[in-house]
């Protein structure tokens, strides 16, 4: 950190800058001519909330591809599948059972086995045969998406979120000021709190996973030397699928926070494959914090780009990438090899 | 990794290695060449209207889009998944600049006019494509062509202005030139068929010109090659600029066969089965997209039926292409283009002692 504002003192600045706007656009009352100029700050803030939820659900899908990346140099395409197959599967088990937290464990249990499969019959017969890995998942993602059509269909489904999470909930966050002087408070659905909290409390135990514990050790020491790891005799292969595993169930995860907070229907594995591999450019291959922070990132330019500049909002993402990779071509946190 | 050379020779079915000095000249041309070009030529006097412009027309401007993409991908070592986009960008450019049903946007400019523009807009936006691709190696620039070619197809989607959104434009006709109708079945048949046939003869030329061989040493060895003094990214960056122009034409013909262009033909979709094209048809030589071309319009075409009559739902397309791809890349990474020498070499295997040092050479 401290290193950072010295190597970099204009970065820490404009960042610092960007960060103090946004604090205070958010917490204190909006001046009058300052409403003219940006508009509501209810809606400011309702863009400002839908962005970081939707960082939040972006990045428990790209954390997941990024740490399958990193590891074992899998470029797994197929990722935005496993994502979808995680929202079918939830809101199969949540319309039978009624357990909104079930879904989640088993999603992550029949995704992470697929992962499993993936590992052990895809990726472990042409290790180091990147093109190839690619043009399988390709593969694999167009026939995961035809077998997923067929079992259900073009239409819509979204999963309802249990009775106590319903409805919405009151923020200590002042939108307006009636003419009376009372203050308007911002309300948003508790569900999507949640889910943003859940998210976090998973990025700190992927986190603390990573680097307080043994496997977590050897992940990082394969990340950095997977031929220096395996001759020390760590078996590799099984630290491999342990994370394959892992990444594919938290992409389920992620498929029944997307069904519940959006929905499911065919097309979004494309969208979030997309979204993933955006986020992971902008934060850099292979690393947590940049999938956090990308995710973030792209998150929040999709919500308000949708509120301030709706037409081009899509190509707001991607010109964000552009510019990332213009000038820092391994990501925000990545590190040049 | 096999030179070219070696590999032309292969397909040409001649056994024997050719001097460089015999290859031009009649006498010299592989009768494959002659059997099928008899074929081609003749086609029309057999086949329905349907199969000419439904089948072939399609099948050989698709074969061009995937033919930029295996230059790219053979030659180049760079897999780039922006070549639909390119040729997509010049259709539209087409619309834009000369005649369409949306008479509001399109500038009504004579045919002459419109076509090197188009051209040279489209490979602008291919050669600046590949500018910002070349930044990165490997799996990268899958994501990043991929990326492109999505951010691609949103802005052409949310575009009113020039792009005309979501309807796109329709009534695109090709010029009445020579007092031919181009869009009947035989005129566009021939059209096609001639550019297809020229872009692939290019090709064969240009990757043996000094800058393809160059172009085959960067794939091969990036950092032998700046060591020896040449600039990788240039090769490059030049490598997609040919790409993007052959892909570029094949998008002109794509908007005159087609009549219309609409942002779902720029979609991720069409994006990926250019790669599936390529692939299914292999990657190693130039007839391959051609031949993955062929196989997939058919595909497209009769699977329907087929899979009606074997009691699965037509829908299931996708399904049955996706199976077929995965099988290829699984089996066969050299698309059904390795099929033969792989069968040749199991074949000399049984036959031979030395048979595995010849795999290996």
């Amino acid at each position: 950190m401290r290193s950072f504002i010295n190597r970099q003192p204009i970065w820490s600045l404009i960042i610092f800058i960007v960060l103090a706007f946004f604090v205070w656009a958010i917490f204190a009352a909006w001046p009058p001519g300052f409403e003219d100029v940006f508009g509501k700050k209810k809606v400011f803030l309702n863009a400002f909330f839908n962005g970081i939820t939707l960082g939040a659900l972006y990045f428990l899908v790209a954390s997941g591809f990024t740490l399958i990346f990193g590891l074992m140099k899998n470029v797994n395409l197929a990722h935005g599948s496993l994502y979808m197959l995680g929202g079918y599967i939830g809101y199969g088990v949540a319309v039978t059972t009624g357990w909104w937290l079930l879904s989640f464990v088993v999603a992550f249990i029949v995704v992470g086995l697929l992962g499993i499969v993936l590992q052990v019959v895809v990726f472990r017969r042409m290790e180091g045969e990147d093109l190839r890995q690619t043009l399988v998942t390709i593969g694999i993602s167009i026939v995961l998406a035809d077998l997923m059509l067929w079992i259900w269909g073009g239409n819509f489904y979204q999963i309802l979120a249990p009775e106590w999470l319903s409805g919405p909930v009151k923020l200590p966050l002042v939108t307006a000021l009636k003419s009376n002087g009372e203050a308007v408070y911002l309300t948003y659905p508790i569900v999507r709190l949640v889910i943003f909290l859940g998210a976090v409390v998973v990025g700190v135990l992927m986190w603390l996973a990573l680097n307080r514990t043994r496997v977590g050790m050897l992940i990082r020491a394969g990340v950095d030397d997977r031929d220096m790891l395996s001759a020390t005799g760590v078996r590799i292969q099984r630290v491999f699928v342990l994370v394959f595993a892992f990444g594919a169930g938290l992409a389920g995860i992620a498929g029944v926070v997307g069904g519940t907070f959006q929905s499911m229907a065919p097309g979004e594995d494309t969208r979030f494959l997309l979204a993933s591999l955006v986020v992971v450019i902008v934060g850099g291959m292979g690393s947590i914090p940049g999938a956090a922070v990308g995710a973030l990132i792209i998150g929040l330019a999709e919500q308000f780009g949708s509120v301030y500049f709706p037409t081009y909002a899509v190509v707001l993402t991607f010109l964000i990438m552009v510019v990332v990779l213009a000038f820092r071509p391994q990501g925000l946190f990545g590190r040049t090899r | 990794m096999a030179s070219t050379d070696q590999l032309t020779s292969r397909v040409d079915a001649s056994g024997k290695p050719h001097k460089r000095a015999e290859l031009y000249g009649p006498a010299n041309i592989p009768w494959v060449y002659w059997v099928l070009g008899f074929i081609l030529l003749l086609m029309p006097v057999v086949a329905s209207n349907f199969v000419l412009f439904q089948i072939f027309g399609w099948a050989f401007i698709l074969g061009m889009v995937a033919l930029s993409l295996m230059f790219l991908g053979g030659y180049g070592g760079m897999v780039s998944l922006v070549q639909m986009s390119v040729a997509g960008l010049a259709a539209y450019m087409v619309a834009v600049f000369g005649h369409s049903g949306v008479v509001q946007i399109s500038l009504g400019w004579p045919w002459w006019l419109t076509v090197p523009v188009a051209l040279a807009i489209a490979t602008l936006f291919g050669t600046i494509t590949g500018a910002l691709a070349v930044r990165t190696a490997g799996i990268y620039t899958i994501m990043i062509t991929l990326a492109i070619a999505t951010a691609f197809f949103y802005f052409v989607r949310q575009n009113y202005g020039v792009f005309n959104g979501f309807n796109g434009f329709n009534q695109v006709l090709p010029p009445q030139l020579f007092g031919v109708d181009w869009r009947q079945p035989v005129p566009i048949y021939y059209l096609t068929l001639f550019f297809a046939t020229l872009a692939y003869f290019v090709v064969i030329y240009v990757a043996r010109t000094p800058f393809g061989l160059a172009l085959q040493g960067v794939r091969d060895n990036p950092r032998r090659m700046a060591a020896l003094g040449f600039n990788v990214t240039a090769h490059r960056i030049a490598a997609y600029a040919f790409a993007s122009f052959i892909a570029a034409v094949a998008g002109v013909l794509l908007v005159w066969l087609n009549a219309q262009i609409s942002p779902g033909t720029v979609a991720v979709g069409p994006a990926i089965d250019i790669l599936v094209i390529a692939v299914i048809g292999g990657i190693r030589h130039p007839i391959g997209p051609f031949i993955g071309a062929l196989i997939f319009v058919v595909l497209r075409t009769f699977a329907l039926d087929v899979l009606v009559l074997v009691g699965i739902p037509g829908e299931r397309f996708q399904l049955l292409v996706g199976l077929a791809f995965l099988a290829i890349v699984f089996w066969s990474p050299d698309g059904i283009l390795g099929l033969w020498p792989r069968f040749r070499d199991r074949m000399r295997a049984a036959s031979s002692l030395t048979a595995e040092r010849d795999r290996r050479l």
